[in-house]
C-alpha cells in the first residue's frame, strides 16, 4: 500500500514541488505561506483526532459526574457509594413543563438534555429583559427534575438552576424536601467564579448553611437571599437568610438572584404548588 | 561524539532544576505556580501537563526550524504549543476528569505560559530536536520541582494532608492542628517562592541580580533646581 503510494504519480509530483517550495528562501512571500498552510492542516488534524478519539470518553465522564452531584445534594453520597448503582436505584428523574407545572410524560427521560435544550430556541423561550433576574436570556420549556422517594413518599425534589455570577454561569442543584418550601442542599457543578472567593459556592462548609432555610415566606414570595457577612440566627427572618461569600459580593448576588428568579412563577413554583397539593391530597 | 552528547543532555536536563530554574531564577511561569498549587494532586498533574507541552513543542519546533518565516516564526510557535494544549486537555478530560475540572482554565493557559514559550525561543529554534526535547524536559522538571515543594507547603499546612491522606489530625475532628486557612489562598503561594527563591539565592550568590541603578544619596542628588 504504502509502496504503491510511493509510486504513484502524484506522490512523485507531491516530492517535486515540496522540494522546491523547502529550497525558497524563508521569508519569501510564497514559502510564508506555504508554511502557514501546512502547519495549520497538521495540527488541525491532530487537534480534530484527540478531540474525536476522545470524545466518548468524556460524555461518559460527564454523565457520571452529573449522577455523582445529584446523589450529592440528595445527601446519597458516601465515600464507598457506587453512583451508577445508587443513581439507578435511588433517582427518578422526570421532565416537567416549566409554564404549567405539570409531568410531561411524552419524551424520554434518559435522552433529554436541558441545557441542550435551552440551546435550541424550538425548545425553548426567551426570557423578557425586564423578568430575567438570573441574566441568563434563555431557558428550556422543559426542565429534567430528580425526585428521591422512600415508598411512595417524596423525599427530596432536587431541580437544576443556573445564572450569572462574576464570571460565569453557574449550572447547579437545588434540592428541597417534599414540603417545595424547606432546603435540603446545593450544589454547583459547573462554574467559573473566581477561585478562593467566589468559587467558594462549591465549600462543602458554606453549602452545608442551606440546609433548613426556607424558600418562600408567608405570602408565599420566594425571598431567600444572600446576605452581606454572617446570618444573626436569632433575629427574626434568619431561616430566609445564607451568609454571603465573602470578598465574592457579585457572585453572592447572582446565586440570590437564580434562586429568586427559579423559585419565582417563571421557574418552579407551578410545579411546586402542584407537588404540595398533590401531597396534601 | 555521544559522550558529547550525552553531556550535553546532561546539562540540559539538570541545569534547569536549581541552576537556572525557570521558576526561581528566570521567575517565569508564576501565575499557575500561584493558582495550582493549593493541593498535590493538581501540582503534579499540572507539572506533567506542562513537562510535556514544554518537551513535545520544543522538538516539533526545532524539527522545522529551518524553514520558519522570519515573519510568522511567533504564530508558527503558538501554533504548535496550543495544538498541543488542546490534546494535552482533551486527555485530562479524557482519563482525568475530575482533575481536569478542578485545574479548570489553567491547562489551557499553558498556551501563554512563558516557560513554554521562552524554551520555544531560547532553545528549539537553534538546537536539534532531540536536545530540544531534553532541554523541555529539563525545564519542565524545574518548573515541577517548584509546584511540588510549593504544594507540599500549601497541603499539608494548609488543609492538613498530603494527596487527600491526613497527615496532621485536624482540631475539627478532635485532633491538634489547626489549618492554615491563607495557605490555601493563591498569596501564599507567592510567600513560598519568595522563600524558595531566597534559599537558592544564599546558596547559590551568583544568582542574585545585579543591581539596575544605584539610588543615589541625597546630598549628592540632583537637587538644587526648585
Amino acid at each position: 500500500m504504502l509502496n504503491e503510494i510511493k509510486k504513484s504519480e502524484q506522490y512523485q509530483k507531491f516530492i517535486v514541488y515540496r522540494d522546491k517550495i523547502l529550497a525558497l528562501n524563508n521569508d519569501s512571500l510564497e514559502k510564508t505561506i506555504a508554511i502557514a498552510l501546512s502547519l495549520c492542516l497538521v495540527c488541525a488534524v491532530l487537534v480534530s483526532m484527540a478531540a474525536v478519539a476522545l470524545k466518548p470518553l468524556q460524555i461518559d465522564n460527564k454523565a457520571f459526574d452529573m449522577k455523582k452531584n445529584i446523589l450529592d445534594v440528595a445527601g446519597l453520597l458516601e465515600a464507598d457509594t457506587d453512583v451508577n448503582q445508587a443513581f439507578a436505584e435511588k433517582i427518578e428523574p422526570k421532565l416537567v413543563d416549566i409554564e404549567t407545572g405539570d409531568y410531561v410524560e411524552s419524551m424520554d427521560v434518559e435522552a433529554y438534555d436541558q441545557r441542550k435544550a435551552a440551546k435550541d430556541p424550538a425548545q425553548s423561550i426567551v426570557i423578557p429583559v425586564e423578568k430575567d433576574i438570573a441574566h441568563i436570556r434563555v431557558k428550556a420549556k422543559i426542565a429534567k427534575v430528580y425526585l428521591v422517594k422512600k415508598g411512595d413518599a417524596i423525599q427530596s425534589i432536587i431541580l437544576p438552576v443556573n445564572g450569572y455570577g462574576l464570571w460565569s454561569t453557574l449550572y447547579g442543584f437545588l434540592a428541597l424536601a417534599a414540603d417545595g418550601q424547606t432546603v435540603q442542599s446545593i450544589n454547583f457543578y459547573d462554574q467559573a467564579e473566581t477561585p478562593g472567593l467566589g468559587g467558594e459556592v462549591v465549600n462543602p462548609n458554606w453549602r452545608a448553611l442551606w440546609n433548613g432555610k426556607k424558600v418562600y415566606s408567608e405570602s408565599g414570595e420566594p425571598v431567600l437571599t444572600l446576605i452581606k457577612g454572617v446570618v444573626d440566627t436569632n433575629k427574626a427572618g434568619s431561616e430566609y437568610q445564607v451568609d454571603g461569600l465573602a470578598g465574592a459580593t457579585l457572585t453572592s448576588v447572582g446565586v440570590s438572584n437564580l434562586v429568586k428568579y427559579w423559585m419565582s412563577n417563571e421557574g418552579f413554583a407551578p410545579y411546586l404548588n402542584k407537588i404540595r397539593t398533590a401531597e396534601k391530597g | 561524539m555521544s559522550a558529547i552528547l550525552d553531556s550535553e543532555t546532561k546539562k540540559v536536563l539538570t541545569k534547569p532544576l536549581v541552576e537556572n530554574n525557570p521558576i526561581t531564577l528566570q521567575v517565569l511561569g508564576i501565575c499557575s505556580a500561584l493558582a495550582v498549587t493549593s493541593q498535590m494532586s493538581t501540582s503534579l498533574i499540572m507539572a506533567i501537563a506542562l513537562t510535556s507541552v514544554t518537551a513535545c513543542s520544543s522538538a516539533a519546533i526545532s524539527a522545522i526550524r529551518n524553514h520558519i518565516p522570519g515573519s510568522i516564526r511567533i504564530i508558527v510557535q503558538m501554533i504548535i504549543i496550543a495544538s498541543l494544549v488542546i490534546v494535552v486537555d482533551q486527555i485530562l478530560k479524557a482519563f482525568a476528569y475530575e482533575i481536569s475540572k478542578q485545574l479548570s482554565v489553567f491547562v489551557g493557559l499553558i498556551i501563554t505560559n512563558c516557560i513554554v514559550m521562552g524554551r520555544a525561543e531560547a532553545y528549539a529554534m537553534k538546537n536539534p530536536p532531540l536536545a530540544s526535547f531534553m532541554d523541555g524536559i529539563g525545564n519542565g522538571l524545574g518548573y515541577s520541582l517548584i509546584l511540588v515543594i510549593v504544594a507540599f507547603f500549601r497541603e499539608t499546612l494548609g488543609s492538613g494532608k498530603l494527596l487527600g491522606i491526613d497527615v496532621f489530625h485536624l482540631a475539627k475532628d478532635g485532633g491538634w492542628y489547626v489549618p492554615n486557612g491563607l495557605m490555601l489562598l493563591p498569596p501564599s503561594a507567592f510567600f513560598i517562592i519568595g522563600l524558595i527563591i531566597w534559599t537558592f539565592r544564599q546558596l547559590k550568590p551568583e544568582q542574585v541580580e545585579h543591581q539596575d541603578f544605584k539610588i543615589m544619596d541625597i546630598a549628592h542628588g540632583e537637587g538644587g533646581h526648585h
